[in-house]
């Protein structure tokens, strides 16, 4: 790994300015995605500023129709969240199941949500629910803001501050998982509330994508049943030695119908 | 070169590192505590796996610099040199180890699991395990070692 400077600002201020100043600069919050990518040397920044110690990006809000949750919150603290159990289990279950319990006690959701991985568990988790990304200086609806592989609206120094779900009616996760990683070969979140019936998938493309045809049937008829017989392009899908498109396209039908029964 | 201080096994350390340098590198190479592994370097195997101020984290997936101030405690915290901590003692007993490389990690990551679920069951184990990879024992005895090692501990 290249060396670099490092920062450790406390506020958002200092850390802009830091990033401002540097010549190629990025953040890092867990460090579970960009160390591993330093390391392999696929990125060398000149600055590394660490968003761990600005106390504005922590902590979890619940009002009973918003769960926000700041940038630097670990995976650990969503899954381990009474005020998120209570509004959202779905979100606390996800977030227990990503990666292992040690990059759950490092990875955030700011970082996980900033790096876009196609294979993540939260792309599904806020596009699925509705979420809205808020920036230092705008906000970005789910949707519009996981536009691809690793690709996102965000400018270099821009900096997530917090991600803000609204509370669904019922909502629930099925994810089936790389052996190895952990990561996604496909997971869907289904979500019914005030943001309609949402089917939203992630692991099976290039990036999280809704299945409009599920959310119809499941409009008409919310059992898994009203699943039966609908299926995804597996020509839009990702293929791999381990998971083919078409096998991918199967899973997807199968994580849709279970995260439905999981709904109750 | 930038400063970190930190507590390593309960002592005040400080040192001048480069930025880049990994707490694993620190640890290993700087306070010359070598019960700390390096398996994989890519994340994936928990060989290197120390708490941190009370929870178990990778640390070949962390910077010296992001434990300034921080408490880490590693494996060579456990035994007082003459008696094995419970969950070594249990390991030994139950065989949970044949060649040992990752099994300090092992040790580590289950005993951040016992701190919050004194009395795992064995798909808890299995479960908290997702991120220590043993390439010699099959795991079978390591959930045996651990469910025992919870169990002399008090669990
Ligand atoms: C072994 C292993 C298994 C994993 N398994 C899974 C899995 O099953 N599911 C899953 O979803 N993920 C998985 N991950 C990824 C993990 O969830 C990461 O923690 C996450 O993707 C990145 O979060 P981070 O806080 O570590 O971000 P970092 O690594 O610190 O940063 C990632 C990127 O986001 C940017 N960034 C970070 N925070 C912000 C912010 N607030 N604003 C703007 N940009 C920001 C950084 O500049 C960087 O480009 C796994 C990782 C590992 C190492």
């Amino acid at each position: 790994m290249e060396n670099f400077e490092f920062h450790g600002p406390s506020t958002l201020d200092q850390a802009l300015a830091a990033m401002g100043a540097a010549e190629d600069g990025k953040f890092m919050a867990g460090g579970q995605s960009l160390l591993p990518v330093m390391k392999l040397e696929l990125a060398a920044p000149s600055d590394v500023i660490s968003l761990a110690g600005i106390e504005a990006l922590r902590g979890i809000e619940a009002d009973g129709t918003t769960v926000t949750i700041g940038s630097a919150v670990t995976h650990a603290e969503v899954h381990e969240s009474e005020a998120v159990r209570q509004a959202i289990p779905a979100l606390a279950d996800m977030a227990g199941g990503i990666g292992d319990p040690q990059v759950r006690n490092r990875g955030t959701i700011g970082g996980a949500v900033a790096h876009a991985d196609p294979a993540a568990d939260y792309p599904a988790a806020l596009v699925g629910l509705g979420a809205t990304v808020v920036t230092d200086r705008r906000e970005i609806s789910a949707e519009d803001f996981f536009q691809g592989m690793f690709d996102t609206p965000l400018e270099d120094d821009e900096i997530i501050t917090a991600v803000r779900f609204p509370v669904p009616e019922r909502a629930a996760y099925a994810k089936f998982a790389n052996q190895a990683s952990g990561y996604a070969i496909a997971g869907v979140m289904v979500a019914s509330g005030d943001a309609g019936i949402r089917v939203a998938v992630t692991g099976a493309g290039s990036c999280v994508f809704r299945v409009t045809a599920m959310e119809e049937a499941l409009a008409a008829d919310f059992s898994a049943a009203a699943l039966q017989g609908i299926a995804v392009d597996s020509g839009d899908l990702i293929s791999e030695p381990d998971a083919s498109a078409e096998y991918r396209a199967h899973l997807v039908s199968v994580m849709a119908r279970r995260a439905v029964e999981a709904c109750g | 070169m930038p400063t970190v201080s930190m507590t390593v096994n309960g002592k005040q350390v400080s040192a001048d590192v480069e930025a880049r340098t990994l707490l694993v590198e620190f640890i290993r190479e700087h306070l010359d505590l070598t019960g700390t592994h390096v398996g994989c370097d890519t994340s994936q195997c928990g060989a290197c796996v120390v708490h941190l101020d009370g929870r178990s984290v990778k640390s070949c997936t962390m910077l010296a610099l992001e434990a300034d101030g921080a408490e880490v405690t590693t494996i060579e915290s456990l035994s007082n040199g003459v008696e094995l901590h419970p969950m070594q003692a249990a390991f030994k007993e139950h065989h949970g180890l044949q060649c040992g490389f990752c099994t300090p990690g092992v040790v580590m990551s289950v005993l951040d699991l016992v701190s919050r679920n004194p009395d795992p069951s064995e798909a808890e184990v299995r479960d908290w395990l997702e991120g220590n990879l043993c390439r010699c024992t099959g795991y079978h005895n390591i959930i045996k070692s651990v469910q025992a090692g919870a169990a002399a501990m008090g669990g």
